[in-house]
């Protein structure tokens, strides 16, 4: 998958879970949580998601790198087909 | 399964702890002995942030940390006593600048940072009221409790104030300021506002602490309860007694720890113990403005050597997910003692600790109307895993049976359920909800007070939590009222009735889900659903929003109307649906 195929996937599931956020908005360098409300319980969220839509399993160590756009981008890169 | 209570043989422990011998201390105890232990003020005056910091800023303390501030990618940030008290005596400053009088009301909506412990400590020295606000409330939660509070001035950011304060100021007559802390790179301070750090900066960090009366409000905290508006619960100087014995008892808070409090301060346990406690017992603390984050939390217990650790169901069962092995991979040779608040904890959360630290988690039961710790195991006793614990020393519960009379029965027999009182009297008892005296009078009964938690206790005076008894909803340790979520999701163009509910969630204990009824000719479908979800969420923010929105054809009603949220729940949980003789269309 291309990068921007990518991040365009994963700007859609994170929207999914936040509604609210306008995708055209969201900044890729800056974390979720620093643009808008998005907490644990949505990273959680975030994850299974990534595990049912690309076949991604984040362990829980690594939610941290699920940040920002940039970051899960940077992360999944070499993990989705 | 049964789960064997962890023992605590003598020298078990790895240091003597505060409360020594619980059945003596319960024999012996008094508040009056309590209150004595603090400082005061001269004429029997009394005022919290004189006990959490300036008696020690004047004393041999003064240098002492008492809180060092984290945050990913900057150095640790230190405030002594000294610079806290200082701060704090030039927000008192800036306050009466303002004209703020004693008694009114002034916010904070911000995250854990420096400005928002000045502002709880200079407001209280002042001797007006402090009201904290979660900073992940959206703007129709803030508007209500600002509202309601009559707050004058509120702390916060620039980016929240854009975002969740400027849409709604104009329908808060009674907020004369506004100082926003900024975000470098955010422009200049939005219209209608101050900056709070050029203020603070001309303000004279000199004051002299207002003696306030140990009955005169310091605090204002809002909870939530199945029906109408928020509540204010009002807390009096007098509480502090009870901070500091039960930070001492149950958090076993000695000089030299190092504590962490994970609870935000917008919520009672991160005000009462995540400020004025630990304080209060000298004790240096540890704020971290990040979010959960496992490997971060481990190395913050690792490095920065916590002895004492006070977390919440929610975040243990986050860490149990993650795996004890990222646990293991680091030693916490100083770590002494672990609390839990929030929510029942589980018992294999409990256990768990033992195998990640050494250390049992010790649960402990309260809520924002007792103001402080009132049932807790203790390092000095067993734990039984599930279990709330015992009363403190100088609290008295009881299960008891409220009868329709105003009267109350209490239960002898062990282990029946009933609903966990206790006998009023304890200092940081509320003394009234925020312009609510009919509400206030009605969680007494019989000479109790009426927590609306069912409970059990053992044959050995251990209580164990069952469940609520009404519909306020308990997720991550919030509390959640299903009204105010229905009332936002009703002002949805495309929604005639909605039902809220809590489902059980492995994690979050509860997860807030919807159920919605449209209006005539909608329909149904997945953009609709996002669309409500969005509208939730900018609404109510995601602390209170619901994780999952359902949509149903009729919501189950009562004769009169009023939507069945017990029915929801037993259906959506496939429990017996149990009397449906108020059902609307019941033969």
């Amino acid at each position: 998958m291309k990068r921007e195929e990518l991040a365009a996937k994963l700007l859609a599931m994170v929207t999914d879970i936040a509604p609210d956020v306008d995708p055209a908005t969201v900044i890729p360098g800056i974390d979720f949580r620093d643009q808008f409300d998005f907490d644990s319980m949505d990273t959680l969220n975030f994850a299974i998601a990534l595990h049912r839509e690309l076949g991604v399993e984040v362990p829980e160590a690594e939610y941290s790198r699920l940040a920002s756009l940039d970051k899960c981008v940077a992360y999944l890169a070499g993990k989705v087909r | 399964m049964e789960w064997s209570p962890i023992a605590k043989p003598r020298g078990a422990v790895r240091r003597e702890p505060c409360l020594k011998d619980y059945e003596e201390a319960r024999r012996t105890f008094s508040w009056d002995q309590a209150a004595a232990q603090l400082a005061g003020l001269p004429g029997g005056a009394l005022n919290i942030a004189y006990e959490s910091v300036d008696r020690h800023a004047s004393g041999a303390a003064r240098d002492r940390l008492a809180i060092r501030f984290l945050a990913q990618g900057a150095d640790p940030h230190d405030l002594t006593f000294g610079e806290l008290s200082a701060a704090s005596h030039r927000f008192a400053n800036v306050l009466k600048q303002l004209g703020v009088k004693r008694g009114e009301r002034v916010a904070t909506l911000m995250g854990r940072v420096p400005a928002l412990y000045t502002t709880v400590l200079g407001t209280l020295a002042a001797g007006a009221v402090y009201c904290p606000l979660f900073s992940a409330f959206g703007p129709e939660p803030v508007k209500a409790r600002l509202g309601l509070g009559a707050v004058r001035v509120l702390v916060t950011t620039d980016l929240f104030y854009r975002r969740k304060v400027a849409p709604i100021r104009a329908e808060l007559p009674d907020l004369r300021h506004v100082l926003v802390v900024r975000t470098p790179g955010a422009g200049d301070v939005p219209e209608g506002t101050t900056d709070f750090d050029e203020l603070m900066r001309t303000a004279s960090p000199e004051y002299e602490v207002a003696r306030t009366s140990p009955e005169d409000y310091a605090l204002l905290h809002f909870t939530s309860g199945t029906t109408g508006k928020p509540k204010g619960v009002l807390h009096a100087h007098a509480a502090i007694v009870a901070h500091v014995a039960t930070a001492r008892w149950v958090l076993d808070l000695q000089d030299d720890d190092v504590y962490w409090c994970t609870a935000d301060p917008g919520w009672v346990t991160g005000i009462s113990y995540g400020v004025v406690a630990p304080l209060a017992c000298g004790v240096g603390m540890i704020v971290d403005r990040e979010e959960f984050d496992a490997p971060r939390w481990y190395e913050i217990l690792d490095t920065q050597r916590v002895t004492v650790w006070y977390t919440a169901p929610t975040a243990i069962r986050m860490l149990m997910k993650a795996g004890v092995e990222l646990a293991k991979a680091r030693q916490y040779p100083s770590l002494r003692h672990l609390a839990s608040v929030g929510e029942p904890l589980n018992p294999e959360a409990v256990v768990w600790g033992v195998e990640a630290f050494g250390l049992p988690f010790h649960d402990t039961w309260w809520q924002t109307e007792t103001g402080a710790i009132m049932i807790a195991n203790y390092p000095c006793m067993e734990v039984r895993p599930g279990s709330m614990g015992r009363p403190v020393p100088g609290v008295e519960a009881g299960i008891v049976h409220p009868r329709d009379d105003g009267g109350a029965d209490e239960v002898a027999q062990p282990d029946e359920v009933g609903e966990l009182a206790l006998r009023p009297g304890w200092p940081s008892m509320f003394r009234g909800y925020l312009n609510e005296d009919e509400r206030y009078r009605k969680c007494f009964r019989g000479g109790w007070y009426l927590s609306g938690d069912l409970a059990k206790r053992d044959a050995d005076g251990y209580y164990w939590f069952v469940g609520r008894a009404d519909d306020v909803i308990k997720a991550a340790g919030h509390l959640i009222s299903p009204f105010e979520v229905e009332s936002v999701l009703m002002t949805h163009p495309s929604v005639s009735q909605a039902g809220v509910i809590g489902v059980p969630d492995p994690v979050a204990g509860s997860a807030v889900k919807a159920f919605v009824e449209l209006k005539a000719g909608q329909s149904a479908s997945e953009a609709l659903r996002k669309d409500i979800l969005a509208h939730a969420r900018r609404q109510l923010g995601v602390a209170v929003a619901p994780r999952e929105i359902a949509f149903s054809e009729q919501l189950p009603r009562t004769r009169s109307g009023k939507i069945m949220r017990r029915l929801l729940r037993a259906r959506e949980l496939g429990l017996p649906e149990g009397d449906l003789s108020t059902l609307e269309g019941a033969p």
